[in-house]
């Protein structure tokens, strides 16, 4: 039996629901794209050919490539090793605070590189707090680890960003994934294990691929954490793009390098598109009240502590140690090269006043305003647009626009951000279309970003709706329209929310991409966070410190709120 | 909550961010294209203003490589009317693009011919700055040790593992300190000196901030010398927590140890607004603007009519003989040398 809505349907109305997101991509990336490689190659004395044969055939591009790949590989698993215990912690079990953690998780993904790299040394650095202990301890002379500028450095910090990825996309999918089924095979027979191989695993599958694809391709595309955590010895695509376009204005080299990393992310999507369509199946999800459980006994409560402990102390110590670290006083006193560890709210009380009399200078309240209003636009615009993709993806599977849409979608997450920039500038600079340094332009640029987010979280819920449930509803004489709204927004508002919180996370911490009229009042907290950064002086480190702390609470509490926020009441059913 | 207030949600935002950005149809409006270190007081652009009618916008287009990059790429359609911000390393990419139109402004009479890189006033010398190591007084006081006066003194190895630089391909005081060797060792020689800082243990980071920040032993680090500016040391007094009488880092300034940067501005081709353009130039080469800089940007005016503020003045250590490259062999030879140095060095 067919279903009536889509007999009534004719095709077109089919290519409708990609309308708005193909507008969407193919002004904001398609155009800027082509039009910055169109320029880039244009520059070149042989065509295309000669930088593309160049870049593929140069050893320097070949250890890059290499690079790129195996730490975007091993940072991939080191950062499910950490978030799928996790995950399986949050889906199945109920505990108090369990809401707080997952919206602190949230806040690495927000936190600039620059202020990243701070914390840490805050803690790993020669002269941060596990050094300093360990030298005392050991009476060594030297710091005993050695922590910045390692690959060590990478993976940890990719792990660090990265892990609310897992959590989010395979703890969200798990918590309504029915358990009466592992119980089913538990009764037959199996073993835990047994059941959780056979059973659980392949259902959860989707959902891990599609984490671990998200976290691949922002650890392949990696740039900050690579520069300023690895430093000089380690080369990704991205580093080497930035510098060939920088440094060397050699524009052909760098579109080629763009080319080449294009393709390895169109590669990988494909695969990936192919291989989830294959191993999704529709399920019954259930409500958290029958898939979750309070921890019962010592031995459990103490495994899970234990889990959480291990988990947070790699998401929370730095972040920690920044909040503490912006409420210090910094500078050591004269002729000691120990700092003295007085407490201090100056960094907060500076933040307010205007001290250079600067004509960039606005107060922190600001700010925050202006990320938050950008950050809301960002989740709206993201939501508008993924629904319909996502639910083209999840009904016409099969369908041409959507094989051929699918893999595109995930593509501007893994495009070079200095190449993609320049494509703002000769794409958007005139007419039709003169938006590059419009404000309006950054809820558009974020959502670029978020898309394959809010796509890949939605997707694997509208998927799992049974088509029997649309079935009944129509049978029973409800629209289309009804059948949306009672049946399947219900179903899938759970991953309404896990979408609007990546899109408000990434929007809060993107910078750089676009450039915008320098005013106080455009300018967010990561802006102003790089505003002190980048001068000398006691109190322009300690107002970064203090700016960055500001911008955790936010997000933490943007975090909590849209966790409350049930949009139009569907949260739970 | 239910749809409506979800609708209201979103005409909020709509509102906000077009409401930020309504151009207000009165006054005149110029557009001035820079990197993000730009800094300018309230009063003094709202003093310009005032006397032209019309808003000054600016657009922060990233680091100054990257805003030159975008200033080259929107050629055809400009997004400014003038370009503030590239330095002597950068600015045959922007004469060989040709984003400049030439300006003869009657205030460059004033200033010193060192800096007038450009004959044909395409590129208008506005500040300079020196790129100088710096050091960190308690560690050498602590230690009893004598701190470094050249570049060959950061061979001995007293100092080993004591200095850390930026790297040349991937930031701006890196590429001066890069061309500070060049310039004293000579374009045969400043690779073997580069291989005998690695030999003592030199550490070299990607960005002035984590050597400043975290390598440098005054912050996070343990490395007391570092390459900074030479307005740095001032820059500490001013910013710091406690009043301070004396300063805790110094630059060292002795003959050939530093790179002079000039920064350049310029009238971008194509702009419409021709006059407004000039008056800007002519207002950064005055002393109101000159004045205003070394607070603002750290950078020094190029105007010997602009006074320095005195507590800028009072810790700052100025050399007299920086290194000296001529602008025609940086022209000819930044991108060789800056991969010949990656060649060797990174590999």
């Amino acid at each position: 039996m067919r279903e009536p809505a889509a007999r009534i349907r004719p095709w077109i109305g089919k290519s409708l629901l990609w309308a708005g997101p193909f507008l969407f991509l193919l002004l904001l990336y398609i155009y800027p794209l082509g039009s910055i490689l169109k320029v880039s190659f244009s520059r070149a004395e042989g065509g295309v050919a000669a930088p593309l044969l160049q870049a593929w055939t140069s050893p320097l591009t070949r250890r890059a490539l290499w690079f790129t790949l195996w730490q975007a590989g091993l940072s991939t698993l080191l950062t499910l090793a950490l978030g799928l215990p996790g995950a399986y912690l949050f889906a199945r079990f109920d505990f108090r605070g369990k809401r707080l953690l997952q919206a602190l998780a949230g806040i690495p993904f927000v936190m600039p590189t620059l202020v990243v790299a701070a914390a840490f040394n805050a803690l790993l650095g020669p002269r941060g707090w596990i050094n300093l202990g360990l030298s005392e301890l050991l009476n060594a002379a030297s710091p005993p680890i050695q922590f910045t500028q390692t690959l060590a450095a990478i993976l940890v910090a990719h792990v660090f960003y990265n892990t609310t990825i897992v959590l989010r996309t395979v703890g969200d999918f798990w918590a309504r994934l029915d358990p009466d089924l592992s119980k089913a095979a538990r009764s037959l027979g199996a073993s835990a294990f047994q059941a959780a191989l056979k059973i659980t695993f392949p259902l959860l599958l989707p959902a891990i691929l599609t984490a671990a694809l998200l976290v691949f391709i922002f650890d392949f595309s990696s740039f900050g954490v690579i520069l300023i955590l690895g430093g000089p010895r380690f080369t990704t695509l991205e580093v080497e793009i930035f510098y060939q376009t920088t440094s060397l204005f050699n524009l052909p080299l760098a579109a080629a390098l763009s080319v080449i990393q294009l393709g390895f992310n169109l590669v990988l999507t494909v695969l990936y598109t192919r291989l989830s369509n294959r191993i999704s199946r529709p399920l019954s999800l259930r409500s958290r009240r029958i898939t979750q459980r309070p921890l019962r006994g010592w031995r459990q409560r103490m495994a899970a502590g234990a889990a959480l402990i291990v988990i947070f102390s790699l998401l929370l110590t730095p972040l920690f140690a920044l909040a503490v670290r912006s409420v210090t006083r910094l500078e050591p006193e004269r002729g000691e090269t120990t700092v003295e560890q007085g407490f201090t709210l100056d960094f907060y009380r500076a933040l307010n006043e205007d001290s250079q009399q600067s004509a960039f200078y606005g107060p922190p309240a600001e700010a925050i305003r202006t990320s938050l209003t950008y950050a809301a636009g960002t989740v709206l615009l993201s939501l508008l647009l993924g629904l319909p993709a996502a639910w083209a993806l999840a009904r016409q599977g099969g369908s041409f626009l959507t094989r051929v849409f699918d893999p595109i979608i995930m593509l501007p997450m893994g495009t070079s951000a200095v190449t993609l920039g320049l494509g703002f500038i000769v794409a958007l600079s005139g007419p039709p279309l003169a938006l590059s340094t419009s404000p309006l332009l950054i809820p558009f640029a974020h959502t670029l970003v978020a898309f394959p987010f809010t796509v890949r979280s939605l997707t694997p819920a509208l998927r799992s709706i049974e088509p029997r449930l649309r079935q009944a509803a129509a049978t029973l004489g409800a629209t289309p329209g009804q059948v949306i709204r009672y049946i399947d927004l219900p179903l899938i508002g759970r991953a309404m929310l896990v979408a609007a919180t990546f899109a408000f996370t990434i929007s809060l911490g993107e910078f750089g991409a676009t450039a915008v009229i320098a005013r106080p009042e455009y300018a967010t907290i990561p802006i102003a966070i790089y505003r002190f950064l980048g001068q000398p002086g006691a109190m322009n480190y300690g107002q970064a410190l203090a700016l960055s702390t500001i911008l955790m609470l936010v997000c933490a509490g943007g975090l909590l709120a849209i966790e409350r926020l049930r949009i139009a009441d569907i949260g739970e059913f | 909550m239910k749809k409506g207030s979800f609708a209201v949600l979103l005409l909020f935002a709509l509102t906000l961010v077009l409401g930020a950005c309504a151009p207000d149809p009165e006054t005149a409006t110029l557009t001035v294209m820079t990197h993000d270190s730009f800094s300018i007081s309230e009063d003094v652009i709202a003093a310009f203003e005032e006397e032209y009618a019309v808003e000054v916008q600016f657009l922060k287009m990233g680091d100054a490589g990257s805003a030159l990059n975008k200033a080259i790429l929107s050629i055809d359609a400009p997004l400014a009317d003038v370009f503030y911000g590239v330095d002597n390393t950068f600015l045959s990419r922007a004469l060989e693009e040709g984003i400049f139109e030439p300006y003869d402004s009657p205030l460059l009479e004033a200033i010193p011919d060192q800096f007038q890189l450009d004959p044909e006033n395409r590129a208008i010398p506005i500040d300079y700055g020196d790129v100088c190591l710096n050091i960190d007084l308690a560690y050498f006081e602590e230690n009893d040790l004598e701190p470094p006066t050249s570049l060959d003194d950061l061979l001995d190895p007293a100092y080993a593992g004591l200095l850390v630089v930026e790297n040349p391909a991937t930031s701006s005081p890196g590429m001066a300190f890069l061309l500070t060797t060049i310039g004293h060792f000579g374009e045969s020689h400043y690779l073997e000196y580069w291989e005998g800082l690695v030999e003592n243990d030199v550490l070299i980071v990607n960005d002035w901030e984590t050597a400043y920040y975290t390598e440098f032993s005054r912050w996070g680090g343990t490395r007391p010398i570092v390459v900074s500016y030479g307005s740095s040391p001032p820059f500490e007094v001013i910013y710091a927590e406690e009043p301070m009488e004396e300063p805790v880092t110094a630059a060292v300034t002795a003959d050939d140890t530093c790179f002079r940067q000039i920064e350049f501005a310029g009238i971008l081709a194509g702009t419409e607004n021709r006059e407004l353009a000039e008056a800007w130039i002519d207002f950064m080469l005055s002393p109101t603007f000159q004045e205003d800089l070394p607070l603002q940007m750290f950078m020094f005016p190029v105007n010997p009519e602009a006074q320095l503020d005195e507590t800028f003045v009072e810790f700052l250590s100025v050399p007299d003989h920086p290194v000296e490259v001529p602008p025609e062999d940086i022209v000819a030879n930044r991108e060789a040398w800056l991969e010949a140095w990656r060649g060797v060095i990174l590999q």
